[in-house]
């Protein structure tokens, strides 16, 4: 019996990492992203030599700093296509992945389940509807933006205020709203693509829905980035009371943890997250459910390292998926089609690999 | 007096009552037992014990403060709740978990610290459950699972703990290994309430009992003058009776041997 013990502590030692390791894998992890971020700037139609990346960067930090413009030793045309074409789009992807992931990890703490997605409460539907109908009104990629953003909110909103009016601020009465909301905003898309005109209006927005940074310019990331950078802050330092809620309701209360107010900063810290990634991008399924198993399954569930954990390992494949969207074919490919095919499959091995263990 | 209980009672919305005129009143290092038939309100009176429903009515002193017009972290610096085993949805480390502990003393943006790692450790040590520190609280035994619910609640230090039914689902060596944990905390200094089944747990911890009954009254005292037979036999339906056995050393509650109605 105590070889079976001594057995099962050996094999649970996987996930069990001391604090050194997990810092040293960390730190590794993102240099590796570091990495990834230069080398993804070097592929595409036009490529681009590693050296020349580097340098274009580091002159461009320097500008930026105040230092005289310095000598150009390299291909003006590197230069236009890294700076203007792809460092907007590698640095969107990073956020957009970093953000999509940490917003499920983080409802998957407080909804108690680790089938949860961000789109949970509703804040993608409402924003498909929100671009929808800016595509039908002609507005331009800015009002597009702002709509989605606007009404993936404004849906979340309402759906925290039905439990509110029925003076019931259970977790179930709150996952039970998200789905009457998320229901209604299905219809209203159905409406929308009823009388949308086939040729132009539903391809636009079909196109949307399946996710694209192809027009993610630096205007556009530049006005995610500050929402994005100040909700990241907030849930890393909120880490430990996601292991809380975690608990469930009652455990946390008598734990001293003010669950209402708790629950309510770090939903809303996640939706906006999401609502900053879908207006520039749109909608891309699979990110925010994957990652964060994979990150569990890496350092364990304690979110105080699964958490930036699943920061990197979005951030990581996202890069990877819009890289490949991009430069795989002549012809862009829909970041959820990507996602879905590589993100499905993936979670299917997680979940054998799982089971496996339990038995 | 560390817990001071008055009038309390308790109704729903729709004005069905469950208990009313409940005093109780807990020194430091005594235990009270609550007993009742199934589906009284038990639960519902421990919840409002452990300051997780609002009772209708009455007041509830703890360390001399009322309940209501303190925050939720003042009140669970002086009160631990231990709920009924349960698997939750995360198999967090038993050290992980027992650490959360320290959350009453934690702000909203703090971490645990080195000293409240050290106390968790302490604590785990002082009760030979070290060996679980880096198992999944998901994958241990319910016994195994209730030693480390405890020594979570130890390391919040609060006065008092309350446990929901702490034996229900053990085995009966693991429920007699958790009425000696209970026995050891009021030796410790803690005030323990716990609700259960069985009312030889509430003679084998000796202080006091209360029993809820059919009308929402509740008896309290010594447990001596509560468990007898016949309050025993009004609130199961079945003819039980105590009785001295000298291998136990005192009373056990036993099935009369003529009753026809079981």
């Amino acid at each position: 019996m105590n070889i079976g013990a001594e057995e099962r502590a050996r094999q649970l030692s996987g996930r069990t990492m001391s604090n050194a390791q997990y810092r040293l894998l960390l730190t590794g992890m993102i240099l590796a992203l570091a990495a990834m971020i230069i080398f993804a700037m070097c592929i595409g139609r036009y490529p681009v030599k590693v050296v020349d990346v580097v340098r274009v960067l580091w002159a461009r930090l320097k500008t930026l700093l105040g230092a005289a413009e310095p000598a150009k030793n390299w291909d003006p045309m590197s230069e236009g296509v890294i700076l203007t074409l792809r460092l907007p789009r590698i640095i969107a992807s990073v956020l957009v992945g970093g953000a999509l992931s940490l917003s499920g990890a983080a409802y998957q703490g407080v909804f108690k389940n680790p089938l949860v997605s961000p789109d949970l409460l509703g804040v993608s539907n409402g924003a498909c509807v929100g671009a929808a109908i800016a595509i039908l009104l002609h507005l331009n990629d800015f009002g597009i933006q702002a709509l989605a953003f606007l009404m993936g909110i404004g849906t979340v909103l309402l759906t925290m205020s039905i439990p509110r009016l029925m003076r019931n601020d259970s977790v179930t009465m709150l996952v039970l709203s998200g789905i009457i909301v998320g229901g209604i905003m299905n219809s209203v898309m159905g409406i929308i693509k009823y009388v949308a005109d086939p040729e132009t209006e539903l391809a636009d927005i079909t196109y949307w829905i399946m996710g694209t940074l192809k027009k993610a310019t630096s205007t556009d990331v530049l006005m995610v980035a500050l929402p994005i950078l100040i909700t990241t802050v907030l849930l890393l330092a909120m880490r430990w009371q996601i292991n809380l809620l975690s608990l469930g309701d009652n455990e946390a209360k008598t734990l001293g943890v003010r669950i209402g107010l708790v629950r309510g900063i770090i939903i809303l810290c996640s939706t906006l997250l999401t609502a900053c990634a879908v207006c520039i991008c749109g909608t891309i399924g699979w990110v925010g459910l994957v990652i964060p198993h994979l990150a569990r399954m890496i350092v364990g569930p304690d979110n105080l390292k699964s958490l930036p954990m699943t920061w990197v390992l979005g951030s990581m494949f996202m890069l990877v998926v819009d890289t490949v969207a991009r430069a795989a074919t002549s012809l862009e490919i829909p970041l959820s089609i990507l996602t879905g095919i590589i993100g499905a499959p993936f979670y299917l091995y997680i979940l054998v690999k799982q089971r496996m263990k339990m038995s | 007096m560390i817990m001071e209980v008055r009038d309390l009672s308790f109704s729903y919305p729709n004005g069905r009552k469950i208990f009313s005129g409940v005093n109780i009143s807990l020194e430091a290092g005594e235990i009270l037992t609550i007993l009742g038939p199934n589906g009284v309100g038990k639960s519902t009176l421990l919840n409002c014990l452990a300051n997780l429903l609002k009772p209708s009515g009455g007041e509830i002193r703890m360390d001399g403060k009322n309940i209501h017009s303190i925050s939720l972290r003042e009140a669970a610096k002086i009160l631990g709740y231990v709920p009924q085993t349960h698997t939750p949805a995360y198999g967090y480390n038993v050290r992980d978990f027992v650490v959360m502990g320290r959350a009453p003393y934690l702000g909203m943006f703090q971490r645990p610290s080195a000293e409240d790692y050290a106390l968790a450790d302490e604590v785990m040590a002082s009760m030979n459950i070290t060996k679980l520190a880096n198992q999944p609280y998901t994958e241990i035994s319910g016994g195994e699972r209730q030693q480390a619910t405890l020594a979570r609640v130890i390391v919040q230090q609060p006065k008092i703990i309350m446990f929901d039914e702490p034996t229900n689902h053990l085995d009966y060596g693991n429920q007699l290994r958790v009425v000696h944990m209970i026995k050891d905390l009021a030796k410790r200094g803690f005030a323990v309430v716990m609700t259960t089944h069985m009312p030889d747990h509430a003679i084998m911890l000796g202080g006091k009992t209360a029993i809820l009954n059919r009308q929402g009254n509740l008896i309290c005292g010594n447990t001596d003058d509560i468990i007898t037979d016949e309050n025993l036999q009004n609130i199961y339906q079945v003819d039980v009776r105590v009785v001295e056995v000298a291998e136990a050393g005192g009373k056990v509650c036993v099935y009369a041997k003529s009753d026809a109605s079981v």
